[in-house]
């Protein structure tokens, strides 16, 4: 038994490699990590592994027997044209066998229960602890909002978080909030998927254990553009975090050189829906642009943060992603280069 | 026992106009052309769905694809759930039962033949309305189409803030409609069941699949009315200033999830307890033995109807219940696989000392077996919460349902279709085009839901309409695709066959299979009437105790 046990771990092992080998030899951006629920970088996500590992070989197990079971007794009793005339043995049934396979499966049942009861409770009340990073996620159609209450920070689509040394654990705890549908935070390799449902606030927890961009995306149907509402998790050094705490702390800095630029963005629809601070642009709409230029992609990691994209992207959002909320802005192509130069600035 | 003809005046008329035809067929109260009208109905809304699902399967054929916009994928993967659920698997197993039902009890009709009528004729304008969606939907707004909220409309995606126009209305319209027809058909069920059999069928003498489509229908009245009920309720939401899902005036987005999987998750089971249901018949015919714990199989039927009732909210383990909640949902999901399991074994006892024949009907039973295994213990995996919060919403689950739905209940489905044709048309389906149906569809099936599995396990989320380049989802999509244009195929050879079998098929003659249920007593089709005289039941094989005077099972009971 114990053999059988460990022949069939290695191979769940050699299973969940071979997908780790096929989502590192198709990862295009060596950056960043890929989606893969057997390769946790974080506790949660490695406590669901190992839960996953005791699962699946007790079904494994439960497989290997029942398939046996059926592929002998269909070869074994298969017709044969020396008895086409009689017919078998007319059994009805046998009260011992019938027992027997209710009482196993109910003691399976139990085992499974109780691994499972012990990993839910670890995971949803573990304590809040005192130096925890708390970082507010609100759902939007289709982008992701983070607020940092107790550091003051306000920001958009890409997640800063510390890594958390496994001798001083400083984990993230995320408050989940939904400004209109129901969406989900799923970063495969930090933890498994909590869902943004609005007046029903949730939380849960990550403590990444190495740094490094960790991708993901919107887990629950929220509309149109529900595909692109991708997740970028930056792991940053305790250092990189407080250096870009400190710089997203920073209003604009006015540049007179992108004055006319300052100026469309000021006096078109643009400010209804997106803040920069130290202006009078205050929407809480659309993603907040203070620091737009620290961000690698733009519309919720739709395309990658270039000019020519956030030209297009100003142009015709439908080129990029059909069906965003963000209107075609409608400028001549004057005001628009003007405008992206203005962006250009807001590091 | 029963096959003398009555010649009865106006059945046997010749040379009938066509329009004399569609008349009889729109207003007839046959349990029987019901049965037919419902089967009918279903394939067609079958190649529907079909053709929604390859479109969606040819969008997601490779990254960034263009295929179809996605606002219309959106609309394809809502339509092709609503309408294979409510339009496809539920029709057919009600023609199934309008058609068995009476035939295996001994009655001459079904308790309420009008109701019967009525409640087909509710479930088939409700596919109407549906499918009017794509024609009325864009309303007085000029907004929307088809209803694209998801099969399961999550508030407040439904709400009109969300959904403006009436394509979300078409939507609830559409399954309050047929949701009222399910009810009555239910309940039709219900009463033939207790108050129709004919002499000496005892209810412990029933054929099983007449026991479990009685536990059916007792399911589909718990489970249906909570969904109309809701239904009611997003409509007052949408028109009278209702707040119950409507999260911007502080309705409840949980609200409706769990109106919605209190409905969602016993449905499953109400789908798939008729499929138990074929197994039960066709596996111990094609054995030559009788089905092994009868008493057993009732008891484990009536115990997953029960245990399905709680385990509702295991479809909710990421919307953030606490963990008391999660543990209760874990256990009850854990639960159900006990009964089923014990089914599962049972048939491994039918089989087991039989003589198996391989015949087709019996090839998809096997196909069944294998597959509902899988599916089963897929689903004990993501019974594990916190291994569910990795695999839900992925396609992990899309793979894991469509084992159940097509790897279970369809291949179980098509073995009735193999084995009651003869009894329905009076000529036998093609062996030789059955096994080529049975082998492509096992390649296509094996090909799209054993891949899928993976690509969840890699972090694919459901109903996306495209994915980004670079987290190996490529080729498994690839090849998720091209086996389901594999079981497209399939699916247009079993069509071929049942439209030329009609006209060709080898006679069927009453009793094809060898078999022992009082179906089989009748001709092939069998008269209006059913039975010339009711046939008096002394067993659960009353034709085994026919054929087999020198050993009947009614000396044993």
């Amino acid at each position: 038994m114990q053999r059988v046990t460990k022949t069939l771990k290695a191979a769940l092992h050699s299973f969940a490699f071979l997908l780790s080998c096929m989502t590192a030899a198709a990862a295009a951006d060596p950056a960043s990590t890929g989606t893969n629920v057997f390769a946790p970088q974080s506790t949660p996500a490695r406590s669901i592994l190992h839960l996953s590992t005791f699962v699946l070989t007790i079904t494994g197990l439960i497989f290997v027997v029942v398939f046996t079971l059926l592929v002998y007794s269909i070869s074994k009793f298969r017709a044969r044209s020396a008895d086409a005339n009689s017919e078998p043995a007319q059994v009805y049934g046998s009260t011992q066998i019938e027992l027997a396979w209710t009482i196993i499966p109910v003691l399976i049942v139990v085992v499974l229960f109780m691994a499972t009861a012990r990993v839910i409770h670890a995971m949803q009340d573990a304590p809040e602890p005192t130096n925890a990073v708390q970082v507010t996620v609100i759902g939007h159609q289709f982008w992701w909002e983070y607020r940092y209450p107790k550091l003051g920070v306000v920001t958009a689509n890409e997640l800063h978080i510390p890594v958390s040394d496994p001798a001083h654990p400083t984990p993230t705890f995320l408050q989940l909030l939904s400004a209109d549908t129901d969406h989900s935070f799923w970063i495969p390799e930090l933890a498994g998927k909590t869902d943004l449902v609005p007046n029903h606030p949730n939380r849960m927890w990550m403590d990444p254990e190495h740094t490094g961009v960790f991708v993901g995306q919107c887990a629950q149907y929220c509309g149109t553009q529900h595909a692109k509402m991708l997740l970028r998790v930056s792991v940053d050094t305790p250092e990189d975090f407080e250096q870009w705490i400190r710089e997203q702390h920073q209003p604009a800095v006015p540049d007179e050189r992108v004055a006319a630029g300052r100026r469309v963005f000021e006096t078109t629809a643009c400010i209804n829906c997106h803040a920069v601070n130290g202006t009078v642009a205050n929407g809480r709409f659309g993603p907040d642009l203070t620091h737009l230029m620290s961000r690698t992609t733009i519309a919720a990691g739709a395309a990658l943060n270039t000019p020519e994209n956030l030209s297009l992207w100003i142009k015709n959002p439908e080129a990029i992603k059909r069906g965003s909320l963000m209107p075609a802005m409608q400028l001549s192509q004057s005001d628009l280069d003007a405008l992206v130069d203005y962006l250009e600035t807001l590091h | 026992m029963s096959s003398n003809a009555i010649a009865i005046p106006g059945v046997q008329v010749e040379g009938k106009s066509w329009l004399e035809t569609l008349h009889e067929w729109v207003t007839t109260v046959d349990h029987k052309r019901l049965g037919i009208l419902y089967i009918v109905y279903g394939l067609g809304f079958l190649v529907v769905g079909g053709v929604e699902a390859l479109i969606i399967r040819i969008q997601l054929i490779h990254s960034h694809n263009d295929f179809v916009s996605p606002q219309v994928f959106n609309r394809m993967f809502t339509m092709h759930g609503t309408t294979m659920i409510f339009f496809v698997v539920m029709p057919i197993l009600f023609g199934f039962a309008n058609y068995l039902v009476p035939l295996m009890i001994g009655a001459r009709d079904m308790a309420f033949p009008r109701l019967n009528a009525f409640s087909f004729w509710l479930s088939a304008f409700g596919g109407f309305l549906l499918y009017f969606s794509f024609l009325g939907g864009s309303g007085l707004y000029g907004a929307g189409n088809a209803p694209d909220v998801g099969w399961w409309a999550y508030a407040p995606l439904g709400a009109r803030a969300f959904s403006p126009g009436h394509s979300t209305d078409y939507w609830t319209l559409s399954l309050l409609v047929s949701g009222f027809g399910s009810i009555g058909t239910a309940i039709n069920i219900i009463a033939t069941v207790l108050c129709m059999r004919g002499p000496g069928m005892k209810l412990g003498r029933m054929p099983l699949l007449v026991w479990l489509y009685l536990v059916m229908g007792g399911m589909v009245l718990i489970a249906i009315t909570p969904l109309s009920a809701a239904q009611i309720m997003l409509l007052v939401d949408r028109y009278l200033g209702g707040h119950f899902f409507d999260t911007q005036a502080g309705g409840s987005a949980v609200l409706w999830m769990h109106f919605f999987w209190i409905f969602g998750h016993p449905e499953v089971y109400v789908l798939v307890i008729p499929a138990f249901g074929f197994a039960s018949e066709i596996i111990p015919v094609f054995s030559r033995k009788p089905i092994f714990g009868y008493p057993v199989m009732v008891a484990a039927t009536v115990a997953i109807g029960f245990v399905s009732l709680s385990v509702w909210a295991h479809h909710m383990f990421t919307v953030g219940m606490n963990s008391y909640a999660n543990s209760f949902f874990a256990i009850t999901t854990m639960a159900v696989g006990i009964p089923t399991g014990i089914k599962i074994f049972n048939w491994i006892g039918t089989i087991w000392g039989g003589r198996i024949q391989f015949k087709v009907p019996m090839l998809f039973c096997i196909g069944f077996l294998f597959q509902f295994l899988i599916a089963g213990l897929t689903g004990i995996i993501q019974a594990s919460v916190p291994v569910d919060w990795q695999l839900s919403l992925s396609y992990f689950v899309v793979a894991h349902f469509h084992y159940v739905i097509v790897g279970g209940i369809l291949f179980a489905t098509f073995a009735a279709f193999y084995y009651w044709y003869p009894k329905v048309t009076g000529r036998m389906l093609s062996e030789s085009l059955g096994k080529w149906h049975f082998w492509l569809f096992v390649i296509g099936f094996h090909m799209t839901f054993d891949v899928m599995h993976i690509p969840g396990l890699l972090g694919m989320p459901r109903r996306i309409y495209t994915y980004e380049p670079g987290r190996g989802w490529d080729t498994l999509n690839l090849i998720v695709s091209i086996g389901a244009f594999i079981q497209a195929v399939a699916i247009v050879v079993f069509a071929w066959n049942l439209v030329i079998s009609y006209f060709k098929g080898a006679k069927a003659g009453n009793d094809p299979w060898d078999a022992w249920t009082l179906e089989w007593s009748t001709s092939s089709p069998p008269p209006a009437y059913n039975f010339a005289t009711v046939p008096v039941v002394a067993s659960r094989r009353p034709l085994w105790d026919l054929k087999h005077p020198e050993d009947p099972d009614s000396q044993y009971e």
